[in-house]
């Protein structure tokens, strides 16, 4: 029964289904990446060692305290809350209507922000201190220094954390259908106003979220290994192909 | 003879614990100088604060004339003029071992790279790690790394190296390795400043030896005279206990 019901869901109504999905996938994607960015720059500020002229320490200070209450504020509150105040707030306060969709990317872009703020200040300390010595040694300055030498190795360390927040943001744009964002959930449910079929028209909303979840992953795994390079180097100068690598390091 | 560091009055405290104390010491063109004492007793400190990895509590710091301790000086580029290897090798993880050699040029020397990596051949031959260029830190053995350091610091070409315990952290059998590197530069006329554990390669290879003990300069002389002849009573009971 509810199978047949989910063929003829499908077929009447594929186009609002993938369009749904589509603008899901459109807000995670820049939102992700808009994040990453907010992230990278929060994250980097936050790991500056405090300068010795007291002029710039107070502002470094300054800064510091105004990305921790960013961070914290939208760490700590829900982001289906946030959707409400921050589209309905726009309007009140300075009588902008915003597109939900863009209302949506920033919404996602800045919770984003948030989170992958700390993931980097994680990844930056957890660069090993004699990384950043022998980079000043060689007579970096500390912007050389992040970018040549921690910022890549961070860069690839939070990659995982990178697509998991990725992952989370293609389910929890479910939530900006407050805002009348016609994402996959929005779209999913005046399909099944007209019809009075939930779980049929759902069952396929949940399929495609798992298929646009796992697709992510999957891509992610493939630019990790890329990324990681041969696990065996060759030799110049010697036909063989060494294949030794250190016993701790293998897997 | 010219000096290619000068150091005066130099002290250094971590909080209330003075770690230097009102250090002399120069170095001077082609000299190989070795820094023996026990632990903790500031040698480390010392070559740290003379790349001012660490800032010195006071005293004076003077290359080529100048007190680098002055604040309108580019202390970048004075660390370009001194080749630093660390007891953890601290190769850059996203690098192979030619671009470990080549980013520095070309970062902060600007050279272009392909004179970069022709300087990066040329002392990873000198480390006999050319046939490595490909592979990355983590596939390298500890001897192997210390060399692709050695060469990265060469590559930069300084006025004077300074070595902090390079192979403390290495297994017996790769000790051998790095010393013989290190044994063909100090022939070479290279300046170098060594702290090292490793007293019979001291004795060896040192014009002169500096021995330290809580925090400041004990006694220096030639190796003849420090081992053979120590004239401070702290001298001898150190070399005693090391040297069985
Ligand atoms: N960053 C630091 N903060 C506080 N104390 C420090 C710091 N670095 C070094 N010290 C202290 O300074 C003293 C001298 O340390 P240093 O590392 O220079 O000794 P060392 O002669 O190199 O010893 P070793 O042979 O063990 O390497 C020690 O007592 C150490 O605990
Ligand atoms: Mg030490």
């Amino acid at each position: 029964m509810s199978f047949e019901w989910i063929v003829s869901i499908v077929s009447d109504n594929w186009p609002m289904f993938l369009r749904g999905a589509g603008i899901t996938l459109l807000i995670s994607i820049i939102g992700t990446i808009i994040g990453s960015v907010i992230g990278l720059l929060a994250g980097v500020i936050r790991t500056i060692p405090a300068p010795e002229r007291t002029v710039k320490r107070i502002i470094l200070k300054v800064v510091n305290i105004i990305l921790s209450i960013y961070i914290e504020f939208f760490r700590g509150t829900p982001m289906i809350v946030q959707a409400m105040v921050i589209y309905y707030g726009s309007m009140l306060a300075f009588n902008i209507d915003m597109n939900p969709i863009m209302a949506a990317v920033f919404i996602v872009s800045i919770n984003t922000g948030a989170y992958m703020a700390e993931i980097v200040r994680g990844g930056v300390i957890s660069i090993d201190k004699g990384q950043f010595e022998a980079a000043q040694a060689i007579g970096m300055n500390h912007i050389q220094t992040m970018l040549h030498v921690v910022l890549p190795q961070v860069i690839r360390n939070i990659l995982p954390a990178t697509g998991n927040q990725f992952i989370i943001n293609i389910k929890d744009t479910s939530v900006l259908n407050v805002i009348s964002v016609s994402e996959l959930f929005f779209q999913t449910k005046s399909i099944a106003g007209n019809n009075f079929r939930y779980f049929e028209s759902f069952f396929v909303a949940c399929v495609l979220y798992f298929v646009m979840t796992y697709a992510v992953t999957l891509i992610l795994r493939y630019f990790e290994r890329k990324l990681d390079g041969p696990e065996n180097y060759s030799m110049i100068g010697q036909p063989a192909q060494v294949t030794k690598t250190r016993e701790t390091e293998a897997h | 003879m010219e000096k290619v560091i000068d150091i005066q009055h130099l002290s250094k405290s971590f909080g209330a614990h003075e770690v230097l104390k009102d250090i002399d010491f120069s170095v001077n063109k082609g000299e190989v100088v070795c820094i023996i004492g026990s632990s903790g007793s500031g040698k480390s400190t010392l070559l740290r604060c003379i790349n001012l990895l660490e800032k010195p509590s006071g005293g004076q710091i003077i290359y080529n004339g100048e007190n680098i301790l002055d604040d309108k000086h580019d202390i970048h580029k004075y660390r370009t003029k001194l080749g630093m290897v660390f007891q953890q090798f601290n190769l850059f993880n996203n690098h192979n071992v030619l671009s470990n050699c080549g980013v520095g040029q070309v970062k902060v020397l600007k050279r272009s790279k392909e004179e970069a990596e022709k300087i990066a051949m040329k002392y990873l031959k000198v480390v006999g790690m050319d046939q490595y260029v490909n592979a990355k830190a983590k596939q390298l053995s500890g001897g192997q790394k210390q060399r692709v350091a050695i060469a990265r610091a060469l590559s930069m070409e300084p006025d004077v190296m300074l070595f902090d315990e390079p192979t403390s952290a290495l297994d017996p059998e790769m000790v051998g390795e790095v010393l013989k590197v290190m044994k063909e530069l100090a022939e070479s006329g290279l300046t170098m400043l060594i702290v090292t554990h490793e007293m019979e390669f001291a004795k060896e290879v040192s014009d002169r030896i500096v021995f330290m003990d809580k925090g400041v300069i004990a006694e220096e002389g030639s190796p003849e005279q420090i081992f053979n002849n120590p004239r401070q009573e702290r001298t001898k009971e150190f070399l005693k206990r090391t040297i069985k």
